[in-house]
């Protein structure tokens, strides 16, 4: 199969880094015609930003650019416009479906590069008076969902089609472009059941026999074995394994992946969880949230008062729908009992009455108001829920705003968060990342809660601000007594943080490991049920 | 297994039933007035054919934007006052008859056009809010048309018969006579069928543009419009220039309409200078949607049951009111209380739907949560 | 790619910013409205004649205006449907006439009986408005429209028998415009009414020019309580929280902010500043207008609190009155400065023009349309 002479796609030399912060670092590997490749690592190891330099993104040029070289068929390219790679014959099946949900199949895959017939109108008015050629249009279709092996309706609208179809369409609708060499699928098996999957790895084989190269990027380590000629593994943004895929094993893959010290499996994995005799203060019982994107299925957990509590797994896993789902902000069922009492689900106020605290993974569209002042981002919540930094007028008939209080508790928080700002009424939205984040922590501080959901609290901050936040939260832990639930994609930061570690794979808890549990046993969990 | 069939069967004709139910209604009100008016069939009938040559040509023209999902062209109006601009000068030079209307048309295009691109512009800077920026620009235009009419119209812009100006010696009259032009298209290949006019030649044009609709669903403008219209994002990413796209249709919409304006015109026999067009986008509107159209979708055929049930209403509506309550004047405000109340609910149908969407891939998500909690 | 360039580019974006902060259109708006101001003497239009004008329109229009203020706060956007909030207080004030209230007092029951219209007529706008979220200045528009046809209808219907209002030929139906002479007219412009030409002379002196000036003070008085009302409002808890749901719907709902039941109070808030308003209307101008009219005062009313510098989601007070005093000034000034020099009235088209195009330019600005 693997051609002799050049190969279809070098990558040499990448680096690409965002504002200082660098997120690949020489990147080399070759891909040759008719091969698949496959591409795994956790979340943030930087396979989307490689992806969206090879198909030239404009987010990629937006920041900076990136160096190195790629080369196609041995010559040098550069793609300013994803429009520039597919002219070269890269085409790209994202995670996200592009489809017109009214339109066929049909209309679908040839959508833009309809075959048209020439009328006498689009003489006077231009080409786009031309009328679509349907029977051509029916037999390039066919002709590319014959090319991928899978047999969809080519009349059916997008709207009424299962979702393995949706994708199969995306897939052919790269098939039916004639200069494609190289089809990049991201996560394309998903969101597919187990037997559209298996016709997918058999679509795969196929087009890689007609000789399309192919970069397979999936969490489901079993199926790159299925169809990959070689594994690139990838770790915080450098290429740790470029091997043959013959040689290796899910459990070499999943080593890989997160391994940065490897321990040998034998002083710590024996689950020592510090035996604190500590009460139980939340239990979480067949918790079921309907969180899109983050599905949380049948979840019981425990936790104990005053420890810090990680919940890792990779994305789309449901991890973030856990705080979500209790502090009701998306819909959920089960039972949730705090303190002994049971907290009722799908009422944010019922929540935070009962001090519960929640710092939300989406800052500028949950956590902020980008809008208004400092002093209102961090006072806002205490003042609604617990009456704080009100004074009562005639009685208590009027309550009115405090803005002396306001001030006070702001500066408070902006002193001991070192938040950098021009005073506490500067905008939250002329803030920094890492600034915004910490406003976000002083708002859940300033309800004095008993207990604190902190979802993502390092998504998209530099390195300095991360230590700061990481701090505050423990610090926070330890000199309140208040337990915190934090949430994140990265397994680091939770073993520098947390006491132990409860992974999400496929909506449901896999298992909870002490922190001192070796990161590969950490792996073989968030792999363990992904879906 | 027939049962269930039989309830589908029901489901099925209770979703045909909740979907149409403004035309139904619309049936119920005509069927309840039409014998309280007490008008002569052929009456009705004349009447109804004539409105339908009237008005059909600017109800079709609302179908564009909608195929490019832009809503409600409130916007329309500006071809309407394209036209208006056109017969005005066209009627100043003394261009009578057939000619006249003719070059009424071709006249209008260049100034249906600019309003059209300029709506269109205006549009595409405020994407989700198209229809309450195309009903105020709406407005806007109008004050750009008075001051054109009003105050330009003599002193810069030449006008040669004082008969069609205001005394005062600049502006045009409240009313321009098109006498000359009355009803030239709907006399062409006219036929009589015991009494009832049949207007030929104006139903082969409005033909003509049914057929041109039909034919520009299968281009590749009018398939880059339904593909803009159902999801900006994904026909931008296929490389179709989604902006020019909008234009286009809202263009095409504005000189379609400038046309029907000149039909409209020539039907009335006179230019009622300053109230011509203000009334027209709202009652096409209003007369597309009573014939089943949503914000979303529309067809051909719900232009044509539309217009004649919103004006066979529209005919009977005063004397039915006034047999009701004794007063005529109740009859002529329930009628337009009718063309409003269908547009304000057509709206909160079109955002209560786009709401229930999302509710409804949450419901479903949950219905296989509990399926599967009951599995375990 | 030089380094200039982009120190221009700074630049120029500082201007730009200095710019977008007092907006553009009211830029050239209070440069038009000083040009007339300053044409006036010039051109024989006498000044203090003018400025008494403009603070009599001010008077007559500010609360409507100020009506705008809790719906855009909760997220609402601009309230098209003004017609509605019109209708509860054309209820009151005609059923205090029909009911037999003369004077002060027909404004007083006035007041008291469009109160429950407005809080059950603008509760039903605000639970409907709620259901349609993203798309509330359409449906605004045409549920205004529609209540307004409706009330024409009405208006025939109701048992309405009081001759100072019905058509004198059938004695029932209401007219269209109904004179208050009598009733309320003026009720609260002549309340402290400050007329520097009776203050001159019973001081003895001659203010020249000057004496021509009469301030309309209890109308003024009335729009200030009310505008210190919904001032101190937003300084509570709740006002806050009104704040909060405008400014970000989804942190409001993660504060534990009941969204729907905030954004229906703001309504009903509107609702209820609006009938006040077309009643302090009324009483300024003398007459009650039925049937169309309701909408007429739509569009100059929103374009007033624009041009104050309101944007979409955002409005202060001090918007509110800026606007007022702009809008009514160009209104008041334009038609007499143009009649004086080219003879010709202009000011209806003018008016049109600056108020739509006022409106256009909030609805198409980028950075409003995110929330």
């Amino acid at each position: 199969m693997t051609d002799n002479g050049t190969p279809l796609l070098q990558m040499r030399n990448i680096k690409k880094d965002f504002f200082g912060n660098q997120v690949l670092t020489d990147i080399n590997f070759t891909l040759g015609a008719g091969q698949v490749l496959g591409l795994c690592g956790e979340n943030g190891a930087g396979k989307s930003t490689l992806m969206k330099i090879l198909f030239g993104m404009d987010v990629i040029r937006e920041t900076g650019g990136y160096s190195g070289e790629i080369l196609i068929d041995g010559k040098p390219v550069a793609f300013h416009t994803p429009f520039d790679a597919l002219t070269a014959g890269i085409g790209m099946v994202h995670q996200e479906f592009s489809l017109i949900p009214g339109f066929t199949a049909t209309e679908n895959i040839l959508l833009d590069r309809e075959p048209q017939k020439k009328t006498i109108l689009a003489e006077v008015f231009g080409d786009r008076l031309n009328t679509l050629d349907y029977k051509e249009m029916d037999r390039r279709a066919a002709a590319a969902i014959q090319k991928m092996g899978v047999a969809i309706d080519p009349n059916m609208t997008i709207s009424s089609m299962p979702v393995g179809h949706k994708q199969f369409t995306e897939i052919a609708r790269e098939l039916s472009k004639d200069q494609l060499k190289l089809l990049i699928l991201d996560e394309p098996t998903a969101v597919l059941t187990e037997k559209e999957a298996e016709a997918l790895l058999e679509s795969i084989r196929n087009m890689a026999a007609q000789g399309i190269s192919i970069i397979f990027i999936t969490h489901r380590l079993h199926e790159i074995l299925a169809v990959c000629d070689k594994v690139v593994v990838m770790r915080d943004g450098y290429v740790v394994q470029d091997v043959p895929a013959a040689g290796t094993s899910v459990e070499d893959i999943t080593r890989w992946m997160v391994g940065r010290d490897v321990q040998s499996s034998s002083a710590q994995t024996a689950v020592q969880i510090k035996n604190t005799s500590a009460k139980t203060i939340m239990s979480i019982q067949h918790l079921w949230v309907d969180m899109p994107g983050e599905t949380v299925r049948n979840v019981s957990l425990d936790i104990r008062e005053g420890e810090i509590l990680g919940i890792g797994g990779l994305a789309g896993q449901g991890k973030l729908g856990i705080p979500n789902g209790i502090m009701g902000l998306y819909e959920a069922g089960g039972t949730v009992e705090f303190d002994g009492k049971k907290i009722p689900l799908n009422s944010p106020r019922k929540c935070l009455d009962a001090s519960l605290a929640f710092v939300s993974e989406d800052r500028r569209e949950v956590g902020l108001l980008l809008d208004e002042s400092l002093e209102w981002n961090v006072a806002f919540p205490a003042m609604q829920i617990q009456n704080k930094f009100l004074k009562n007028l005639l009685g208590g008939l009027i309550k009115w705003r405090d803005e002396k209080g306001i001030r006070s508790v702001t500066q408070k928080y902006i002193d001991q968060l070192q938040i950098k700002c021009t005073s506490s009424k500067q905008k939250a939205k002329e803030l920094s990342g890492g600034n915004q984040q910490k406003v976000c922590l002083a708002k859940a501080f300033a309800l004095e809660p008993k207990f604190l959901f902190v979802s993502e609290p390092t998504r998209g901050i530099d390195v300095g601000a991360k230590a700061l936040v990481l701090e505050a939260l423990k610090q926070f832990n330890r000199d309140s007594g208040v337990t915190v639930v934090m949430i994140s994609s990265e397994l680091e930061e939770l073993r520098q943080t947390c006491d132990r570690i409860a992974i999400i794979s496929g909506g449901r808890v896999a298992g909870i490991l002490p922190a001192a549990a070796s990161s590969e046993e950490f792996g073989m969990l968030m792999v363990s049920q992904v879906k | 297994m027939s049962q269930k069939k039989n309830a589908l069967a029901g489901k099925k004709a209770l979703e045909l039933l909740s979907g149409n139910a403004v035309p139904i209604m619309f049936i119920i009100i005509c069927a309840i007035f039409i014998p309280l008016a007490g008008f002569s069939p052929s009456y009705l009938l004349n009447e109804i054919i004539t409105r339908m040559g009237r008005n059909l040509f600017l109800v079709l023209c609302l179908l564009f934007p909608i195929m490019a999902g832009m809503g409600l062209n409130f916007a329309m109006t500006l071809g309407a006052m394209g036209a208006e601009i056109a017969v005005i000068l066209v009627a100043d030079w003394q261009i009578w008859g057939i000619p006249g209307v003719v070059l009424s048309m071709i006249l209008s295009i260049p100034f249906s056009a600019l309003l059209g691109f300029i709506c269109g512009t205006l549009q595409n800077m405020s994407k989700g809010r198209e229809m309450i920026t195309s009903y105020i620009i709406n407005f806007f235009i109008n004050g750009w048309y008075l001051l054109i009419v009003l105050y330009t119209m003599g002193p810069i812009i030449p006008i040669i018969h004082s008969s069609i100006m205001l005394p005062r010696g600049y502006g045009i009259r409240n009313t321009v006579s098109l006498l000359n032009m009355r009803q030239c298209l709907d006399d062409l290949l006219a036929i009589r069928i015991s009494g009832v006019k049949i207007p030929v030649f104006t139903f082969l044009l409005v033909g003509l543009l049914c057929l041109f609709i039909v034919w520009f669903r299968r281009t590749k403008l009018g398939q880059d419009m339904r593909a803009v219209g159902q999801d900006m994002q994904v026909a931008k990413d296929a490389g179709i220039n989604v902006d020019r796209t909008r234009i286009l249709s809202v263009v095409m919409s504005t000189v379609c309409a400038g046309f029907g304006m000149v039909i409209y015109l020539q039907n009335i026999g006179n230019l009622p200078t300053y109230t011509g067009h203000s009334q027209i986008g709202m009652f096409c509107i209003a007369a597309l949607l009573v014939g089943g159209a949503s914000v979303e979708k529309a067809t051909i055929g719900n232009a044509f049951l539309g217009v004649t049930l919103f004006h066979l209403m529209f005919i009977v509506a005063p004397s039915a009111g006034k047999v009701i309550t004794g007063d005529s004047m109740v009859g002529e405000y329930f009628r337009v209380f009718l063309s409003y109340g269908v547009i304000t609910i057509a709206l909160i149908m079109y955002e209560a739907k786009k709401r229930m969407e999302k509710s409804r891939a949450g419901q479903e998500l949950a219905q296989a949560q509990k399926e599967e909690e009951a599995a375990q | 790619m030089g380094t200039n360039k982009t120190a221009a580019a700074a630049e120029k974006s500082r201007f730009q910013v200095m710019l977008e902060q007092f907006g553009l259109p009211r830029l050239i708006l209070s440069g038009f409205l000083l040009l007339l101001l300053v044409m006036a003497p010039f051109v024989g239009v006498d000044l203090p004649t003018q400025i008494t004008n403009i603070i009599n329109r001010f008077s007559w229009n500010a609360v409507l205006v100020l009506a705008l203020v809790p719906m855009v706060h909760s997220g609402c956007g601009l309230n098209f449907g003004l017609p509605l909030a019109v209708i509860c207080g054309l209820m009151g004030g005609t059923l205090s006439i029909q009911l037999g209230f003369t004077g002060a007092m027909s404004f007083l029951m006035a007041v008291i009986i469009a109160t429950p219209f407005a809080v059950l007529l603008g509760g039903g706008y605000g639970l409907l408005l709620n259901r349609i979220k993203g798309g509330e200045m359409m449906i605004a528009t045409y549920v205004g429209l529609s209540i307004m046809s409706f009330f024409c209808m009405m208006w025939l219907l109701l048992p309405y028998n009081n001759p100072k209002m019905v058509y004198g030929l059938s004695a029932s139906g209401l007219r269209p415009t109904i004179s208050l002479e009598g009733f309320y007219d003026q009720t609260l412009a002549n309340l402290f009414k400050i007329d520097f030409h009776e203050v001159a002379q019973s001081l003895h002196i001659s203010l020249g020019p000057l004496e021509r000036i009469k301030i309309p003070t209890g109308s003024l008085l009335v729009f200030a309580l009310l505008a210190l009302l919904i001032w101190a409002f937003l300084h509570t808890k709740t006002g806050t929280a009104m704040t909060a749901v405008g400014s970000n719907p989804n942190f409001a709902r993660a504060a534990g902010i009941n969204v729907n039941k905030i954004r229906t109070l703001s309504v009903i808030m509107s609702t209820w500043l609006g009938a006040m308003g077309i009643l302090i209307y009324q009483q300024g101008f003398g007459f009650i207008q039925l049937y169309n009219a309701p909408n007429n005062l739509t569009m100059p009313t929103v374009a007033a609190i624009l041009i104050g510098g309101a944007l979409v989601n955002k409005a202060t007070i001090a918007n509110v009155i800026i606007g007022t005093i702009l809008f009514q000034g160009m209104v008041t000034m334009t038609p007499t400065i143009m009649n004086a020099i080219v003879h010709m009235d202009m000011s209806e088209v003018i008016r049109i023009i600056v108020s739509q195009g006022m409106i256009l330019y909030a609805l198409t600005r980028k950075q409003e349309g995110s929330k």
